[in-house]
């Protein structure tokens, strides 16, 4: 593996990320816009000796990445959006049987069909799922190609230490985009998983993998574990950016590529005097509660920005009402479509800040 | 002076409690399959997948390693786990209504991948464990708490044959379809579940067999009554045979 920088397109860069973690297992489905992962592993995975199926569905792909990490391999498979719905059953089950897996959903478009333009309107399904039961599926969401690489990473690493699915949520801007990247050794300790892992009752008893549980209490324990577990996933994996925040007097919230864009708006809102920071969840399922609460107590407002109609801003709102502050939150953002520009957030900044922050403190403020 | 005359497969747990109604034939498919697995010395590095339904409760018998599939997925999950440990025998246990209806899917394509993996199937017409609803091998004229006037074609189809569509299947290596009527057609049961194992372990592609079963409480039969019925009407249109043997050919 080369280990310069090279110009990476955000799928290929998740694509090698994957098979230098020692992805061993890939089972996969067309879908735009993130098929040249498949494309990628279809010729790298049988050189290398490893597994790469082309499922002939999304149901297939899933249920056949929890028959491969219940051997306690590194396995994968990634997908889209319309499609990512149709894994939801399998996720619930492999969430319920702690198997370790990655999933990359590379979102577009939708409802339904929908399209291929960028959309992060994929943010429920990813943090609140659409499988039964509870459970969650811890989710990174990525900002740039070299993300794309380090979380790819760190998916498999959280994956196998805690046992449970993580998913990997970029979407079709950044899949799409070239930008320089390095595909770097894999910086994480290799996790041995012999003791759970099936392969084959051989001078030991043998081993049952299932969500099933028959006794109310033992079943009544086996999701407060899971949750047990999700703790500490926030506790000790958790992973944000925050630009600016501190002495700001609007925090900007974002994830994925356009926390990216709201990063260049804040730049510009600083260099024209203006009082404002970015906070963006990188690890954002479980959410990060106390930190944007932490936030919400220094400043006057929250601006939420999303290629959506505003679905991380509930876990905003329910982060600032956890600490009893009474901010106001607003919101900016548009279903799929066309991308935001710096210039449209930064004009959405200056709006915000004249009506709350300068409204409080006047322009001196500025 | 005592004699050994029969022994629990290794293959069996030592503190099973059978759990299937009286007459049910899954007791004795779980334990051909065991002794299959026995005698070819395989039960140490065997993974089953348990499926949804009565066959359900395969990992309280078989003593394997086990991992659950959701419903008709089993031969998705069975690929995944050959596909990362080739070296393991994989097999699923699965009833109708799985993989003949909310498998099918999952079922054909691991067969047209020629998956190294062998597939046993419960038919017993109906849906055991939900309390006897019509599926899609119930037969023409059958009662169930779906089909209450009997199952119409013109209504809602005809009853899948499923072995006599495997065996077009490119990737299957053995395809038969048998009955536990009988000491007879038990041993042969037992012949044909072996084959389709070894078709597995000499790497010639899928193997599958399909045993008609019965299922004397949803059917409202005595276990002697439900046997006549395997033997009569369901065999049929089902009929017994080996319907496709590579396992042989390769020999």
């Amino acid at each position: 593996m080369k280990r310069e920088k090279q110009l990476l397109k955000g799928n290929y860069a998740i694509a090698q990320a994957a098979i230098e973690a020692g992805c061993q297992s890939y089972f996969g489905y067309p879908i735009t816009p993130q098929s040249e992962i498949g494309e990628y592993m279809s010729e790298k995975m049988p050189e290398l000796n490893r597994a790469y199926v082309a499922a002939e569905s999304e149901v297939a792909a899933i249920n056949m990445v929890l028959g491969a990490g219940s051997t306690g391999i590194k396995a994968m498979t990634s997908s889209s959006s319309c499609a990512v719905a149709l894994m939801q059953e399998g996720l619930s089950f492999i969430a319920g049987d702690e198997i370790p897996c990655v999933l990359v959903s590379v979102m577009r478009g939708g409802p339904g069909l929908g399209y291929i333009y960028p959309s992060q309107g994929d943010y429920y399904q990813a943090t609140k799922g659409g499988g039964n039961g509870d459970y969650k599926i811890v989710t990174y969401a990525p900002s740039s190609v070299q993300e794309c690489v380090d979380l790819t990473y760190k998916c498999f690493y959280v994956s196998q230490k805690y046992r449970t699915p993580v998913c990997l949520l970029a979407d079709g801007m950044i899949g799409q985009t070239m930008e320089p990247a390095v595909i770097g050794e894999y910086p994480y300790e290799e996790i041995d998983q012999s003791s759970w892992a099936l392969d084959g009752a051989k001078d030991r008893k043998p081993r049952f993998l299932a969500s099933i549980e028959r006794e109310q209490e033992a079943l009544r324990k086996r999701v407060v574990k899971l949750f047990e577990k999700y703790n500490k996933i926030l506790e000790n994996e958790n992973i944000f950016e925050k630009y600016e925040t501190e002495g700001a007097k609007l925090v900007i919230t974002a994830f994925g590529s356009i926390a990216r864009i709201a990063k260049a708006a804040v730049k510009k809102a600083r260099k024209n005097g203006l009082k404002v920071g970015l906070f963006r969840p990188i690890l954002v399922n479980p959410f990060p509660e106390k930190l944007v609460a932490e936030i919400a107590q220094k400043v006057d407002c929250i601006l939420d920005i999303e290629l959506n109609c505003g679905q991380m801003l509930q876990d905003i709102k329910a982060s600032i009402s956890s600490c009893a502050s009474t901010i106001p939150v607003k919101f900016y953002g548009r279903p799929a479509g066309v991308m935001m520009t710096v210039e449209e957030i930064y004009k959405q900044i200056e709006n915000v800040y004249k009506e709350i922050v300068e409204k409080k403190y006047g322009t001196a403020c500025i | 002076m005592e004699q050994l005359v029969y022994k629990k497969p290794d293959s069996i747990k030592e503190d099973f409690k059978i759990s299937f109604c009286p007459g049910c034939d899954h007791g004795n498919a779980v334990k051909l399959v065991a002794e299959v697995l026995d005698e070819l010395g395989v039960r140490e590095k065997t993974i089953g997948i348990a499926s949804v339904g009565c066959s359900v409760f395969s990992y309280d018998f078989f003593n394997v390693d086990i991992v659950e599939a959701p419903h008709g997925r089993s031969m998705a999950v069975a690929t995944g786990v050959k596909r990362s440990k080739p070296d393991k025998i994989v097999f699923t246990y699965q009833g109708d209504g799985d993989l003949a209806s909310i498998g099918i899917g999952e079922t054909i394509h691991a067969m047209t991948r020629g998956e190294k993996v062998t597939a046993i199937c419960i038919n017993n017409t109906t849906y055991g464990m939900t309390g006897g609803q019509a599926g899609p091998t119930t037969l023409i004229g059958q009662v169930t708490t779906t089909t209450t006037k009997g199952r119409k074609a013109e209504l809602s189809g005809y009853p899948l044959k499923i072995s006599e569509i495997f065996k077009e299947i490119d990737g299957t290596a053995y395809v038969a379809r048998v009955t536990l009527d009988s000491p007879a057609a038990i041993m042969n049961a037992k012949k044909c579940i072996k084959k389709a194992f070894e078709a597995q372990i000499k790497g010639i592609g899928t193997g599958f067999v399909e045993i008609l079963a019965t299922c004397p409480t949803n059917w409202k039969m005595t276990p002697q009554e439900a046997h006549a019925r395997v033997r009569g009407e369901m065999s049929e249109v089902f009929k017994p045979g080996v319907y496709k043997d590579k396992v042989s050919e390769a020999k």
